[in-house]
């Protein structure tokens, strides 16, 4: 299903920004909603994401009809860098912490959130919500060609981890590039 | 007495602004892309126009019976003392309070009036395709009035009437006021 403006031909809305309490609500209730299909906390997650991934498609989409140029991201390292400042910002209103690539594995990067997220909003949710997020970026990553695997993970600090490991394909192709 | 009416909307306006300049505010692209994402997940799974507007209608009175408190604990306003008044309160605090914009009442009766959207965050960046022609995508907010309302004892149905998504120029939502319900006091071994 496909719910998108093609081009943004409408002037653009005068407020940018809407209360925190509504998307508090909102998201609550999108909880309670996919409490009620599911058996599991994993499904409750699982659902969680896949309502990420649609939005991280859409934004995607977003940033390039706003950015002039039809400039697309061929490098691992000019997505991240996207997904970490301007989709951040747009998102969430500032870019992320911090960016880091794994000392272990070549295919694996973070990035890391230390303001709480999207839990904040929630009160004694009854999942990792962090898993909407991880969600978006993997929406973003599909959505240009970047295939991965993403998971997050919330440390006791309430610092976000978005773990992202890269499809063997992207590797290949970063090789090939360089 | 026109000064008055004037006057109180001028109070309204300035409450609607001040309570929204005190709250924490998100992204609206984060909220709308997210309202999105909810009204995918309910078509997926009731597939057809009819249940899903239920749906969505049923989402929001949810919400509205929890933000009704909110509102009343941040909005600055005195009680209503008509119905009218609440459909000011409603357009010129409550939307901005909780959705950063600016509504209008417009075609008010006794009991009921219609509040008019020229802005409305649920649907930025929406289109809808030719089989959902009929999707009352912002219907939430409807249930988020009717469940608001039912906390402050009043029986009310909300309708989407117009809506830019259905090429209209402006988006509204009618409110019909259906019976005031008196709080009934029960004994505990009810």
């Amino acid at each position: 299903i496909f719910l998108m403006r093609k081009a943004l031909d409408r002037p653009p809305r005068r407020a940018h920004e809407v209360s925190q309490s509504a998307f508090a609500f909102l998201f609550s209730e999108l909880i309670q909603y996919s409490q009620t299909r599911v058996n599991t906390v994993e499904e409750l997650q699982a659902k969680l994401e896949d309502a990420g991934v649609g939005i991280g498609r859409r934004v995607l989409e977003l940033a390039c009809l706003r950015e002039k140029s039809s400039r697309r991201e061929t490098r691992v390292l000019g997505i991240l860098q996207f997904i970490h400042s301007t989709l951040w910002k747009m998102l969430f209103g500032n870019s992320a912490d911090s960016l880091e690539k794994s000392v272990e594995h070549d295919d694996e990067f973070m990035i890391i959130e230390r303001a709480p997220m999207v839990n904040a909003f929630i009160s004694g949710a009854p999942c990792n919500c962090a898993a909407f997020v991880a969600g978006i970026v993997r929406g973003v990553l599909d959505g240009a060609q970047f295939p991965a695997h993403v998971s997050a993970h919330e440390h006791e600090d309430n610092r976000t981890v978005i773990l992202i490991k890269f499809a063997a394909e992207v590797m290949e192709r970063e090789k090939r590039q360089a | 007495q026109k000064a008055e009416t004037e006057m109180s909307a001028v109070r309204l306006n300035r409450a609607g602004d001040t309570a929204f300049a005190k709250v924490e505010k998100v992204s609206s692209e984060l909220f709308s892309l997210t309202y999105g994402a909810v009204v995918m997940q309910v078509i997926k799974d009731y597939e057809e126009v009819d249940a899903t507007n239920a749906q969505l209608e049923k989402m929001g009175y949810n919400i509205g019976v929890r933000l009704v408190d909110e509102f009343l604990a941040k909005a600055q306003v005195s009680a209503c003392q008509s119905f009218q008044d609440t459909a000011e309160v409603i357009a010129k605090v409550g939307f901005k309070m909780f959705l950063g914009v600016n509504a209008e009442v417009v075609k008010t009766t006794g009991d009921e009036f219609t509040l008019q959207l020229s802005d409305n965050p649920l649907a930025e960046f929406v289109e809808l395709p030719e089989q959902y022609a009929k999707l009352e995508y912002s219907g939430m907010l409807c249930g988020v009035l009717r469940g608001a309302l039912e906390m402050v004892q009043m029986r009310v149905t909300c309708t989407l009437v117009r809506d830019v998504l259905w090429g209209d120029d402006v988006t509204e939502i009618r409110v019909v006021l259906q019976e005031m319900l008196n709080e009934e006091y029960h004994d505990d071994e009810d």
